[in-house]
């Protein structure tokens, strides 16, 4: 099997993929009705990627924040610490405006996990605003100016000794960790295995399992959810998720405004360390994409939108190790499924040096008659009823928008109507409008 | 003679820059002299930014650069420098987002185009700008946020504004990755800027300066 695996290509990966996706193991419809329902939301999506075939209609894929708890009457802060609310309201979302797909009940995350590990890189609900607005990350610099040395060395290092001290106040003791690779022979086995037995690192590892059991509780609930609603008939949209190089250096390691000095005063340690991440962004979505028996792997983007680079820093800084996690993605049969916030008009041009049918772009304040006339016969093109238009906006002006969308950008096939800046408390009048009108108006 | 200290610092050559100033300031020269060259500089920048020649990481790193020259100088300095004349402005993340980036570009710009900035951080409880409304009797505000929920904390801190009776006396600006037209009727803002040098030219033309 493994070899087999090996000697495909990555058209034969992708569509081993896509098979496991179709016929999701472990999971027992509930009746021959959902299971063809099941076929063709999934089937239709696929096909909307892959640009082989048209698919029966525009599929619609909301990207979703915390609406279904909004729409429950219930806050992100019920969402991270109540798994049956949770569930249940996530599953009150799908049943209530059957879209194409869902996108899982993850990212919400686990708040308990957090207190208990005392994690500093985000303000929560309740920990540093208010319940009913969402998790949102803490700028800073995490890694500092001059440890580029350290952490192109040895990123895992890095973390476990530095950076996980700096955003877990529980882990503070991990400083004293060793290196597990100095453990090479018998004398340097009983030497590296001191710090385990200092009472302070044996309390951050109590913390960290019982942050664990935690995790254990959350992913129960997390899985069955993907279980229960494929039964009914909806596939989970996300498979894996992984992160640009350029945006894991600048979101959470030095930084927007740290890593924006070092474009100018170490633009080289800057560059070999995307270069060191890059192997590890492309593990993180195959070995999850593999995990989940579905190849679409979520790769929210940030730092690269229009504005915030020049065409010239954005080819010298964002894209080429952006561009080898995607092919990296692709060539194990995975589909990059990159979200770009914000406006990407500039980069269209630059991302078209992609294989045909093997990336799905979501984008967000982009003209989509110019990302359709660049784009349209290299990859699938996402977009949506803009969120201002969404929240304030009325019903007719959110299907007069959709419609639209699906005659210009829908045309000829490879468009999914999604959203491109996640749904919070927006009306879900406007919401159902945005789906109804794709199922009703969005048929080929 | 040294090079000119305002071309070299609007081309963000860093070493260059500080060679400069350490050069000038060992000659003796006024030090409010190189404050006004690297405030023309700046200017230089906030025009290259409008123009789409510059991008956020150059207006990042020009104050990084003047920080340092700011530092060099300030030892120097005899005299308070740099009145502001631009009238008061103040600025802050609405409530319930804690986001900084956008906020802190359009303070920086705001600052070096001569402007007096109240600055009130993130997550700014809406009696806050109130508050500081009347006691600074700012003419000109602005309600920075990142997250969609902010549009609503938005409206009800400008409907707070009205409610005390300062909202005839306040020009209200409003700013964000997801603010559009749209937004900014939703909320009663008076204007919104797409980015920082928007800004500081709706303040300008606020404050009656050309």
């Amino acid at each position: 099997m493994e070899k087999q695996w090996e000697a495909m290509t990555a058209d034969e990966k992708q569509e081993a993929m896509f098979a496991q996706w179709l016929s999701p193991q472990g999971v027992e419809f509930a009746s021959p009705e959902a299971e063809k329902a099941y076929k063709e939301r999934a089937t239709r999506l696929k096909d909307a990627i892959q640009l082989k075939k048209k698919p029966d209609r525009v599929p619609i894929m909301p990207m979703l924040g915390f609406f279904p708890a909004y729409y429950s009457g219930l806050t992100p802060q019920d969402m991270m610490y109540d798994y049956e609310k949770l569930s249940g309201a996530f599953k009150k979302y799908v049943l209530d405006f059957e879209p194409d797909a869902h996108i899982g009940i993850a990212i919400p995350t686990p708040g308990k996990v957090f207190d208990i590990l005392d994690y500093k890189l985000y303000a929560r609900p309740g920990h540093g605003v208010a319940p009913e607005y969402t998790y949102q990350c803490i700028e800073g610099e995490y890694m500092k100016a001059d440890e580029y040395d350290a952490f192109t060395q040895d990123p895992a290092q890095f973390f476990a000794n530095t950076y996980m001290p700096r955003i877990f106040g529980a882990l503070a003791p991990f400083q004293m960790l060793p290196n597990f690779a100095n453990i090479q022979e018998i004398v340097f086995v009983a030497p590296n295995l001191i710090p385990f037995g200092i009472p302070d690192v044996q309390n951050a590892y109590k913390a960290l399992f019982e942050a664990g059991n935690e995790a254990m509780k959350w992913i129960g609930t997390v899985g069955a959810f993907n279980v229960e609603m494929a039964a009914a008939g909806f596939p989970n949209f996300l498979g894996g998720f992984s992160k640009a190089p350029f945006d894991v250096i600048g979101d959470t390691l030095r930084g927007t405004r740290g890593m924006m000095v070092d474009m100018y005063r170490q633009p080289d340690k800057l560059i070999r360390a995307l270069e060191q991440i890059t192997p590890m962004m492309i593990n993180m979505g195959v070995s999850a994409a593999k995990q989940a028996g579905n190849p679409i792997v979520f790769i929210p983007l940030h730092k690269g939108a229009d504005g915030f680079l020049s065409e010239e820093q954005y080819k010298k800084f964002y894209w080429p190790t952006f561009k080898e996690v995607l092919l990296g993605l692709i060539n194990e049969g995975c589909v990059p499924f990159p979200w770009c916030e914000g406006g990407y008009n500039t980069r269209l041009k630059i991302i078209r040096d992609m294989p045909k049918g093997k990336v799905m772009w979501g984008f967000d304040l982009t003209d989509m008659t110019k990302a359709k006339e660049i784009l349209g016969d290299f990859a699938c093109i996402g977009n949506g009823v803009p969120i201002d238009l969404l929240s304030v906006g009325t019903t007719e002006q959110v299907r007069d928008y959709a419609k639209k969308l699906i005659d210009t950008t829908g045309k000829g096939g490879g468009f999914i109507m999604m959203n491109g800046a996640a749904l919070e408390n927006v009306k879900p009048d406007n919401v159902k409008t945005m789906i109804d009108t794709t199922k009703e108006y969005g048929v080929y | 003679m040294a090079k000119d200290l305002c071309k070299t610092l609007a081309d963000l050559k860093e070493d260059e820059v500080l060679a400069i100033v350490e050069e000038k300031l060992k000659a003796g020269a006024d030090p409010m002299g190189i404050l006004a060259d690297a405030g023309r500089a700046m200017e230089i920048v906030g025009n290259r930014f409008s123009k789409s020649e510059y991008f956020i990481p150059d207006l990042v790193y020009s104050g990084e650069i003047l920080k340092k020259i700011n530092e060099l100088v300030k030892p120097k300095l005899t005299e308070e420098g740099g009145a502001k004349t631009g009238g008061k402005v103040i600025i802050g993340t609405v409530t319930g987002d804690i986001h900084d980036i956008g906020k802190d570009i359009v303070v920086f710009m705001l600052d070096v185009n001569g402007f007096d900035v109240v600055d009130l951080g993130v997550d700014v409880p809406i009696q806050k700008f109130v508050d500081t409304i009347k006691e600074t009797s700012a003419p000109v505000v602005g309600l920075s946020g990142f997250l969609t929920l902010a549009y609503d904390s938005m409206k009800q801190t400008i409907e707070a504004i009205k409610a005390a009776g300062l909202r005839d006396n306040t020009k209200i600006m409003i700013g964000g990755g997801q603010i559009t037209d749209e937004i900014m009727n939703y909320t009663g803002a008076d204007a919104f800027g797409k980015d920082a040098m928007v800004g500081v030219s709706l303040a300008k033309k606020w404050a009656g300066i050309k």
